[in-house]
């Protein structure tokens, strides 16, 4: 973590003008990433995917972003043209999506898209985009890339199918990677190993990773740094681990209403919403 | 006993697709109990619910309410004993009827007289006020939906409510209200429930005792104050308390 920050977002806005009036799905956002996982936690409606969505350039019409700064390894992400973005988005920086039903391409071989990922940010031939992607297969564990690498995506389960997600969004080894709920759709069980293939990728490449999720408890363990979200606003931001002294009431409500194993109280304490947190 | 099923198995399609989905099931829950099951995806928690309904293909074994053997294919009388809540409660609620119509439907299927009166009492009973009578399910959030659901469930005055995820697809606030929800209808109206879910910690905050199961076989039957204790038999079952509690850096590398 040397030198100027990854990224840096500065009163970071996103809007949609509706027939019915303007909403703004994201109110003055303002962060900075080095090369650390930061999570970012909300529930639905919060804007967290939004935020993310505007980081790539990836907000759907008729959307319009605004920000006081936006930038990339000091590249304005705002002013820059449609073909620097394009190169960016895939290269450099990566998202990983949360179901992989319906992120990868349903008619196309594994081993073909992932190829293509590669061919498209990489001078390369043929042969060695193949062993690229042979590798990376490798390095999400995948047992016999060779295999999954001819196979369709409804020919793996869930969880393969997530890590090979991740395997194709890595394969250009990008600076930053985002990770919008990559283990909501999976079992606990395979949760826990994706999170891990993760975690050793993010750590032995230096990157920067946002991840996003619902999920507080899941978020603290696994980040560095958590952002808690709210109507489209950062409520408070968190050191790891640190979620017992978290000071706001939308935090403190988000951790009490959640029932646990060792114990939780009857009935469950409810999330009482401030109109004041969204002002 | 309220149910009890003896051996059950179910299988879906022959030959060299035949897949056994539940393997010699058995299970007793006791009337105003509240059990669960708990597993991942494909585990057949989900199936041993729908079996009950009628919902899936049994192939040996039986399935008893109140302790008289279920009909097959169920009449009527089943399902004024036992209503279902299901996951999603954006699929289960038909999108182009009122929630007038989603609830007068059960009505008019059991003949029951004085519908206006019932569905407002149904609604309030699940903490709707009257004004979301002639809403249609896109105009309701989650939770709203899956009070409805709920709502659905209940108008019949069932015995007992089989619940196939009914939080895991709301955030965690609202998922909040509704297992308090759940919790308070519960004690009020002596309901039975067989509770499905992923989450060990939602089973454990309803449920006293409850089954673990994975790939079609029954794991573990423990309670949630062994759990609580952190004293349960299989490997399978600590894993499964350890994935609740986040994400741990440096345990075992997992195997594909």
């Amino acid at each position: 973590m040397t030198g100027a920050p990854l990224l840096e977002v500065e009163d970071l806005r996103v809007r949609f003008h509706l027939r019915t009036g303007t909403v703004e799905a994201v109110r003055g956002v303002s962060f900075s990433l080095g090369r650390e996982r930061l999570g970012i936690v909300g529930e639905s409606g919060s804007g967290k995917s939004q935020t993310a969505r505007a980081l790539l350039g990836l907000t759907p019409p008729p959307g319009e972003v605004t920000a006081r700064r936006l930038t990339f390894d000091g590249i304005d992400l705002l002013k820059a043209s449609r073909r620097t973005l394009r190169s960016l988005r895939g290269g450099r920086m990566a998202m990983v999506m949360q179901d992989p039903k319906y992120s990868l391409n349903p008619v196309m071989t594994i081993g073909k898209q992932m190829v293509e990922t590669y061919l498209a940010h990489a001078r390369a031939g043929k042969r060695e985009a193949r062993e690229k992607a042979l590798a990376m297969l490798e390095a999400v564990r995948l047992r016999d890339p060779e295999r999954v690498f001819s196979l369709y995506p409804h020919e793996v389960s869930g969880g393969m199918g997530q890590r090979v997600m991740i395997a194709m969004m890595l394969i250009t080894d990008p600076d930053f990677l985002i990770a919008d709920e990559p283990t909501s759709a999976l079992d606990v069980t395979v949760q826990q190993e994706v999170l891990r293939i993760l975690d050793g990728l993010v750590a032995e490449r230096g990157m920067g990773l946002i991840f996003i999720s619902h999920d507080l408890r899941l978020v603290s363990s696994f980040c560095d740094r958590v952002l808690v979200m709210y109507g489209g606003k950062v409520m408070e931001e968190l050191a790891s681990g640190d979620l017992s002294s978290a000071q706001h009431p939308y935090t403190r409500g988000l951790m009490n209403c959640l029932p646990s194993i060792s114990g939780s109280s009857h009935p469950l304490p409810t999330l009482e919403r401030d109109p004041e947190w969204a002002k | 006993m309220m149910i009890d099923i003896r051996d059950l198995s179910i299988v879906f399609g022959t030959g060299r697709l035949r897949v056994e989905a539940v393997k010699n099931f058995s299970l007793e829950v006791e009337e105003g109990e509240a059990f669960g099951l708990v597993g991942e995806s494909g585990s057949g928690k989900s199936t041993v619910l729908r079996a009950i309904c009628g919902l899936a293909p049994v192939a040996r074994g039986s399935i008893a309410i109140a302790g008289a053997p279920v009909k097959t294919p169920r009449d009527q009388k089943f399902y004024a004993t036992v209503q279902m809540v299901f996951q999603d409660p954006y699929g289960s609620l038909h999108p182009r009827q009122t929630v007038d119509r989603i609830l007068s439907e059960p009505l008019s299927i059991h003949g029951l007289r004085d519908q206006d009166r019932r569905i407002v009492a149904a609604l309030e009973e699940v903490g709707l006020g009257p004004g979301y009578r002639f809403r249609y399910p896109h105009q309701l959030s989650g939770g709203q939906r899956q009070r409805v659901a709920i709502a659905r469930a209940l108008i019949l005055n069932p015995k007992v409510v089989l619940l196939d995820e009914p939080t895991s697809a709301l955030d965690a606030s609202v998922q909040a209200e509704i297992l308090n929800l759940l919790e308070r209808l519960r004690a009020e109206r002596g309901l039975t429930y067989v509770l499905v879910s992923h989450d060990l910690a939602v089973v454990t905050h309803l449920c006293r005792r409850l089954l673990v199961m994975r790939n079609g076989e029954m794991i573990e039957l423990t309670d949630a104050e062994t759990l609580r204790r952190g004293e349960p038999q299989s490997p399978y079952t600590r894993e499964l308390i350890q994935a609740t509690r986040g994400f741990r850096r440096g345990t075992a590398p997992a195997s594909t």
